[in-house]
């Protein structure tokens, strides 16, 4: 694995084919640019998400109930939901990440199926503009909020059909990534590259497709009955036509839960990429890590019907469910384990992408325990559907997924770019997003216990204290996320140049220039051992 | 504090478990945080240059999955037990029917008496038979840690012994349109004596915690006009204001007479409000919606003698 500084590739980011500019990269199959095509789009909707979450917290002051009615806030927390998870932290990392480092990663030059992949985002971005067109036609923006539950998205005048069809759009884009993601770990890595040799950020984009990959047709075909029951009443779901409203919670949650793991594998991920990079030493209990992401993938599959314990199951289905909820804690715990273990002995650099990445374990510490609390059939009696529930799952996706995400934006930033951020900035960003998300999503919490139920436009006055410490905490935390991104904005435009290695890291990724050349390697590299080795590097 | 309020056996018996689960939580939060910390100050590059390159231990994976995976059994045991009895009403439970609709609750108990305030005698056990007459809801009561769906066709039932004299905060939990954060009651709580004076004491008897409910908006609908009796105890004025105000639904004032558009299988149609419109409106609503109103409103049962007092209520808004 010699060092290519000197190569003769042009990096990707300068056009060399026929067209130029904005038809380039529009028409690209190069799978860096179309990680970057998603990350530009993602993080447009995440702005757009984070504004309309902000306007919510501002209505629970009361001050703004004058502007925004009852009607307009349930279509806004359903749009928020929406646009976050079905346009932000489910397709994130994968799309991202996932697009732009998993060929580098196995030492290969592209996806298996580069115009497949393209497709992909062009799937995504259909999706995002129908979704978007469900806000202005129709009876106007849903507001059964994202889980669309029948019979109230059956007899909503909302203009449900739309929405629902752009989730099923977006489904596809999802599947054609899983697929790809597959094919190209089992048939494009590099000579050498055993699968146990992969990096860890492999083994979780692997994992996450088969989820991709086997859940998301179930969704898919769930959508379409809800809209040929819109249209058709064909009497599936609605009780009035000897349909079932349980069925379509289960159907909605076979899929939905295994996407929560969509959306939190490739961040453990990148986590487990960063915490070695940043100690210089190999990733403590690497096939554990690897191992506990399947394991995640296959019972995570299992436990749905935790979202339903007071739906009127049977008392069996409630006993299994919440056994198996109890067992899928446990790979997640095994990898934090594993985590910290490996700062043990390192020689730790504590740059921006580790701060980020300690973040996320302590953010998702909380995310995972108050999971299992819901898990508790005695405790979820009481704190489900409320304000908990809000709070623990944006511990879960933000504190978790979204602080992985930025922990990677920040790692990887100077490859994507070839340029580098303030890392003064980064740090000053950290104090009110910290501060502020827990005043926030903690806040949440408290409310819950309270017994503040969720999607509830007024509140009860007992609560209002709380939904203060709430609101102040989500300006702190939208002041961090300004600061956060305009670093970045700037370190792209304005950055100075990024060494090809910046972080000392020996994963194939850093082996290459910054900005990687076109076509990735030179010559595709020949792997002899497992990817977190640092001895060498030090002899040198 | 007043929030952690127990008020029943099952808030006794969920927070048993949650004060369980909340130290394990918050033990394992200060070893992990505490352990990061100290690494990252105690290995930092400076005090120590050179890693050490450790793969892993297998000893140690054995101990950290064995450990979580007895810990989340014993939660997943005790919350399931305690789950078992807060689930399971006793067999000599009084038992209550709850219909939730769009957006009110109702209550009926089992000599046929009806309210739309749940009330319940202190120390005796009390069975929910919930059901809902449209979309899901949710049947929560915080003080109790309470909380069981109400799903259109099934019954869900559960089950509360109140263990204090009190006005509890009924909410609803699933979204369920646009005044879902409206559809809230209370549970009163009342010694025995005062629950079966109520209960037993005829169509007349005074709703008993009054004392404690003074300051609750709560309306007396004796001395009303009979129509407007039946269309506040239905629920009917969460939509439709009989002064001219704009609601969910069109305003009852002026109403008779009126001429309204009206979306009747699909086409619009110009109507004049009569006896027999009203009486169709009330009585099967999804058929004939007026223009620019959400066709939201419930099947609502009402007898023809409560037909007609509503219908001739509305006569005298004019």
């Amino acid at each position: 694995m010699s060092t290519q500084a000197s190569t003769a590739q042009p990096s990707y980011l300068v056009d060399t084919g026929a067209r130029k500019g904005l038809l380039a990269w529009l028409t690209t199959t190069d799978h860096k640019r179309i990680g970057l095509l998603y990350l530009y789009s993602m993080i447009t909707f995440f702005f757009v998400g984070v504004g309309i979450g902000f306007v919510m917290r501002l209505v629970q002051l009361t001050t703004f109930q004058k502007l925004i009615t009852a009607q307009t806030y349930n279509a806004l927390f359903t749009v928020h939901g929406v646009i976050m998870i079905f346009l932000f932290v489910v397709p994130g990392l994968p799309a991202i990440f996932g697009n732009f480092f998993l060929p580098i990663l196995i030492g290969a030059k592209d996806v298996s199926f580069p115009r497949l992949n393209l497709a992909s985002w062009y799937f995504f971005m259909a999706g995002a503009i129908l979704a978007v067109l469900s806000l202005f036609t129709g009876g106007g923006a849903p507001d059964t909020g994202w889980t669309f539950y029948a019979p109230f998205s059956l007899k909503t005048g909302t203009n449900v059909s739309l929405a629902v069809f752009a989730a099923f759009v977006l489904g596809f884009s999802s599947m054609l990534t899983g697929i790809n993601f597959i094919t190209t770990i089992h048939r494009l890595r590099a000579p050498g590259m055993k699968f146990f040799r992969m990096p860890l950020m492999c083994w979780a984009l692997y994992s996450t497709a088969w989820i991709q990959l086997l859940a998301t047709p179930i969704v898919a075909i769930t959508l379409l009955l809800v809209i040929l029951e819109r249209f058709f009443g064909i009497g599936i779901f609605d009780p009035s036509k000897g349909g079932d409203p349980l069925l379509y919670q289960h159907l909605f949650w076979i899929y939905s839960h295994p996407a929560v793991y969509i959306m939190i594998l490739p961040a453990m991920g990148a986590i487990s990429e960063i915490i070695p990079t940043f100690t210089k030493r190999p990733i403590f209990g690497y096939k554990a890590i690897a191992f506990s992401s399947m394991s995640i993938a296959g019972v995570g599959s299992l436990v749905w019907a935790h979202h339903m314990f007071t739906s009127g199951m049977s008392g069996m289905a409630l006993m299994i469910f919440s056994l198996l909820t109890m067992v899928v804690a446990v790979p997640s715990a095994i990898k934090v384990f594993n985590w910290v273990s490996t700062l043990y002995k390192g020689s730790i650099d504590f740059e921006p992408p580790l701060l980020f990445a300690l973040t996320f374990i302590f953010l998702f510490c909380i995310g995972g325990l108050t999971g299992v609390m819901q898990g508790a059939l005695a405790i979820n009696v009481h704190i489900h559907d409320t304000y908990f529930i809000v709070g623990h799952f944006h511990y879960v996706m933000f504190g978790g997924t979204g602080m992985a995400l930025f922990a990677a934006l920040l790692y990887w930033f100077p490859k994507m770019w070839g340029k580098m951020y303030s890392k003064k900035a980064i740090y000053v960003s950290w104090f009110p997003m910290f501060i502020g998300f827990n005043m926030l999503y903690f806040g949440m919490m408290i409310l819950g216990m309270m017994g503040m139920p969720r999607r509830y436009y007024v509140h009860l006055p007992q609560f209002h204290t709380m939904h203060v410490v709430a609101t102040v905490g989500s300006w702190l935390l939208v002041l961090g996320l300004i600061i956060f991104f305009a670093t970045l904005l700037y370190g792209i435009l304005k950055g100075p140049k990024a060494e090809d290695n910046p972080w000392g890291g020996v994963t194939l990724e850093w082996t290459i220039p910054s900005p990687p050349p076109l076509e990735n390697f030179e010559v595709i590299p020949t792997i002899t051992r497992g990817p977190y080795h640092f001895d060498q590097q030090e002899k040198a | 504090m007043d929030w952690m309020n127990q008020a029943a056996i099952s808030a006794q018996k969920s927070d048993a478990v949650f004060f369980y689960v909340f130290g394990l939580s918050v033990a394992f939060l200060i070893f992990i945080t505490a352990l990061m910390i100290y690494f990252v100050v105690r290995y930092n590059k400076k005090r120590n240059p050179v890693a050490s390159q450790i793969d892993g231990h297998v000893g140690l994976e054995i101990v950290w999955t064995t450990i979580p995976l007895v810990l989340f059994l014993s939660i997943f045991y005790y919350g399931w037990t305690n789950y078992e009895y807060m689930s399971q009403a006793p067999r000599d439970s009084m038992a209550v029917k709850v219909t939730a609709r769009q957006w009110s609750w109702s209550f009926e108990y089992p000599n046929g008496k009806q309210s739309k305030v749940l009330f319940a005698p202190l120390g005796k056990p009390m069975k929910v038979e919930v059901r809902s007459a449209d979309v899901v809801h949710g049947f929560f009561v915080p003080s109790f840690r309470l909380k069981i769906d109400a799903v259109p066709s099934r019954t869900n039932t559960t089950w509360f012994q109140a263990t204090k004299v009190g006005s509890y905060d009924i909410e609803c939990t699933v979204i369920c349109g646009v005044d879902h954060s409206l559809m809230l009651s209370k549970v009163i709580v009342v010694p025995e004596e005062e629950f079966k004076a109520w209960y037993f004491g005829g169509e007349d008897a005074p709703e008993p915690g009054k004392a404690f409910r003074a300051a609750e908006a709560h309306p007396d609908l004796s001395g009303m006009p009979q129509g407007l009796a039946v269309l506040t105890s239905k629920g009917c004025l969460a939509c439709h204001s009989v002064d001219g105000k704009p609601k969910v639904g069109p305003t009852l004032k002026a109403l008779y007479g009126r001429e309204e558009q009206i979306l009747m299988a699909g086409a619009m149609k110009i109507i004049r409000v009569d006896d027999a419109y009203l009486r169709r409106a009330i009585t099967s609503p999804s058929e004939q919606v007026v223009r620019g109103y959400p066709p939201a409103m419930p099947q609502t049962q009402l007898s023809d003698r409560e037909l007609d007092e509503v219908v001739n209520y509305i006569k005298t808004l004019n």
